[in-house]
């Protein structure tokens, strides 16, 4: 590998945003902007402000105009020719900002990047499609927006109406379309632009099972046949580690680790895995507090903490700590998980009451412990929160949304020597067939 | 050291494929211009799109192109020249001098409310695409552009019903056309940059484009203003457009105040350039704040 097969180097890299531009409204009101310089000649008119005052509130409008959020500082990094990168972090990361600098669309506040050849990126689904416009002339659109000649469209028409599969209706106004072919026809464009770089970002999300395979398969196509270089950010963990050779991890806007694909993913687990604080000292949470939960994690016989994988049983143990008002009796208690996926759709809820358990907290220091034996344990792979609930004689004692998260790992639930495919569905059922 | 590297790398190659792209705060000013160049499909088709969009699922679609400003001066031509008895220049009909006013009017208010919108109805292309952002308020100003060349159509009706025969002034119409042009770009540049940060500029163009109609000789001859406010009236750039499109139509007896009618150019050409440089400045942040 040579100086020359760099075509992404990024020095230093920078982006800070003023806080007052992001609260609730993106965009000011002219009203607004004119009462703040309002304000502040009001000041320097009135005979009773003091020096001291004026200095004040000079600071205090300095002070104001300088908060700044940085949602990305410092990262530097190289990618070469061919390469498929995974850009992977939490939300908040920095991950959006760095495709929206590398794709020209805002620039970078401090340091420098320095790219070799045309980058695009796969739009969200159908952004520059209008859906007035029927599937040809979207095409000759979309394909003009991500920076393709006419000729070159024409060219590659054929094609792309092959991969959308959308023959019939290419004269159909989009807004007709499903949703299913209108990101088919948006990746298919893209996919045929053939930039040097090609940022995809999260396009996958949409889509059926065997449509985001195939996507899959042109992404690594387009980078081991064309030498093009792939950057993709997925939160889809099985997504990343079948396609790219390396990641670069994201945390608070720096780049924390650029690593093999596994080694990146089990780090961004951990990261998204670890509680931003102890359960038992968070303070983000209701009821009375008679009693509190103080631990809890899901877990499975040789396995991590929070990492799991479907096919055998877990064990959900929680540990609950009563408060110095608890009192020296023993107090009937009722529990509930509630589980939620990443998109915040609850999945399931486990309960003390549904199964018609009587569970006793117990009084004094010690914390009463609690398992939810769960077998075998039927979720899809992804990262899941969970939710925590505890009512101690008809009142709610503690209430801790987001008290922790766990990953399930991809595995042959049915033991055939397959992995069931992702996409379909919420958890595998167990059946037979005869 | 950038400055070493971007010299020697730039001169490797004229391939888009192989050049080097750099990408450092306020470094996008230097090769603006090069990529509005290389743009120019996505240009073409944006204004195809508003132009193929326009009149979509309507019933009589591009007839509305034709209607309105057919409508708008039958009205004018009976309030201002039957109901208040105006004076034409020359001897011109009155519906003729109407239209002649009407066109330029039609395509510039037209030109300027879509302008304005533009980036915000664009809104989603901003925040995911890089090209540059002078596109989009250009081709919005070009699709309006088509209407105002359908709407001759009637002019060339009218001027057949009159038997009124135009001069070899007709020729210079391109030139007034393309004042017209600068004029809805400059003051439309002004308000699309300033609408993204600041939505009141959406309540304020449709106020402009009323009040505008009242302040611009469409409706009447620009002789009947008195002599003394001839100047302050000529700051509005649509005054000096509107003049040379009667002076080009109307021909022999069209009056135009020389003074007043260079001001007017001035104006236009001034609120071109800064409506150009405003753009540029504020572009950098459209897709952080729109």
């Amino acid at each position: 590998m040579t100086d020359s097969d760099v075509v992404i180097r990024v020095e230093g890299l920078g982006k800070s945003y003023a806080l007052h531009h992001e609260t609730s409204e993106r965009y000011t009101a002219l009203r607004d902007q004119m009462a703040r310089q309002a304000k502040a000649a009001g000041r320097l008119l009135n005979p009773f402000t003091l020096a001291g005052q004026l200095r004040k509130a000079q600071r205090q409008t300095t002070e104001a105009s300088e908060e700044e959020f940085w949602a990305l500082k410092d990262v530097s990094f190289e990618i070469r020719r061919g390469e498929r990168v995974g850009i992977i972090g939490r939300n908040g990361a920095g991950k959006s900002t760095l495709l929206k600098i590398l794709s020209r669309i805002t620039e970078p506040t401090t340091g420098r990047v320095e790219i070799r050849g045309r980058v695009a990126s796969l739009l969200e689904v159908g952004t520059g499609f209008h859906p007035e416009l029927t599937g040809r002339e979207n095409i000759y659109l979309n394909g003009a927006i991500l920076g393709m000649t006419r000729r070159e469209i024409r060219a590659k028409f054929e094609e792309i109406v092959d991969f959308a599969e959308v023959e019939k209706f290419l004269d159909t106004p989009v807004k007709r379309y499903s949703s299913g072919m209108y990101v088919r026809l948006a990746f298919a464009v893209a996919a045929h632009l053939e930039p040097e770089i090609l940022v995809v970002d999260e396009v996958l999300a949409v889509g059926d099972a065997s449509f985001q395979k195939k996507c899959l398969g042109k992404m690594e196509d387009v980078s081991d046949k064309n030498k093009r270089t792939v950057l993709f950010v997925s939160h889809n963990m099985a997504a990343i580690k079948r396609l790219c050779d390396y990641c670069l991890l994201l945390a608070d806007g720096r780049l924390s680790l650029q690593e093999s694909s596994e080694k990146a993913i089990s780090a961004y687990n951990n990261q998204n895995l670890m509680p931003r604080q102890e359960l038992e000292k968070r303070s983000d949470r209701e009821g009375s507090g008679l009693a509190k939960f103080c631990n809890a994690e899901i877990s499975q016989v040789e396995s991590n903490a929070n990492i799991v994988q479907a096919g055998i049983a877990a064990h959900i143990s929680i540990l609950i700590k009563p408060s110095s008002s608890f009192g020296e009796k023993e107090r009937k208690a009722k529990i509930s998980i509630g589980i939620d996926n990443s998109e915040g759709q609850r999945i399931t809820h486990l309960s003390t009451e549904s199964l018609g358990a009587v569970f006793k907290v117990n009084p004094g220091p010690h914390p009463t412990k609690l398992n939810f034996i769960w077998d075998p344990f039927p979720l899809i792979p992804g990262t899941y929160s969970v939710t925590l609930f505890l009512q101690i004689s008809e009142d709610v004692s503690d209430w801790v949304i987001d008290a922790f998260r766990f990953e399930v790992i991809e595995t042959d639930f049915y033991g055939s020597g397959k992995l069931p495919p992702t996409g379909q569905g919420l958890f595998y059922p167990l059946y037979s067939i005869k | 050291m950038s400055a070493a590297i971007s010299a020697r790398r730039s001169n490797t190659s004229r391939d888009p494929r192989q050049q080097w792209l750099l990408l450092e705060p306020n470094r996008i000013e230097k090769q603006y211009w090069k990529d509005l160049w290389r743009y120019r499909e996505l240009f073409v088709i944006l204004a195809w799109r508003d132009i193929a969009v326009r009149y979509k699922q309507t019933f009589i679609g591009v007839a509305w192109a034709l209607i309105r400003p057919f409508l708008t001066m039958v009205v004018f031509t009976v309030v201002f020249g039957r109901l208040a008895k105006l004076p034409t220049e020359g001897e011109a009909p009155y519906a003729i001098l109407v239209f002649a006013a009407m066109l330029p009017w039609q395509f510039f208010s037209t030109a300027l409310s879509s302008c304005s919108d533009s980036l915000i109805s664009n809104a989603n292309l901003l925040t995911k695409v890089y090209f540059p952002r002078l596109i989009v308020p250009a081709a919005a100003v070009i699709a309006s552009f088509v209407d105002f060349l359908i709407s001759f159509i009637i002019l060339a009706g009218l001027m057949l019903w009159f038997q009124w025969w135009p001069s070899w002034r007709l020729l210079t119409l391109p030139l007034w056309v393309s004042v017209a042009f600068a004029a809805s770009m400059g003051i439309g540049l002004w308000l699309a940059s300033l609408n993204v940060q600041y939505r009141d500029f959406r309540y304020v163009v449709p106020f402009l484009v009323q009040f505008g109609l009242y302040v611009s000789p469409v409706g009447f001859s620009s002789a009947i203003v008195p002599a003394n406010w001839q100047l302050l009236y000529a700051i509005n750039p649509m005054v000096g457009v509107i003049e040379g499109f009667r002076w080009a139509i109307i021909g022999q007896g069209a009056l135009i105040n020389p003074l007043g009618f260079w001001l007017s150019m001035g104006i236009t050409a001034l609120l071109l350039f800064t409506g150009i440089r405003q753009f540029r400045r504020m572009e950098k942040r459209f897709a952080d704040v729109i």
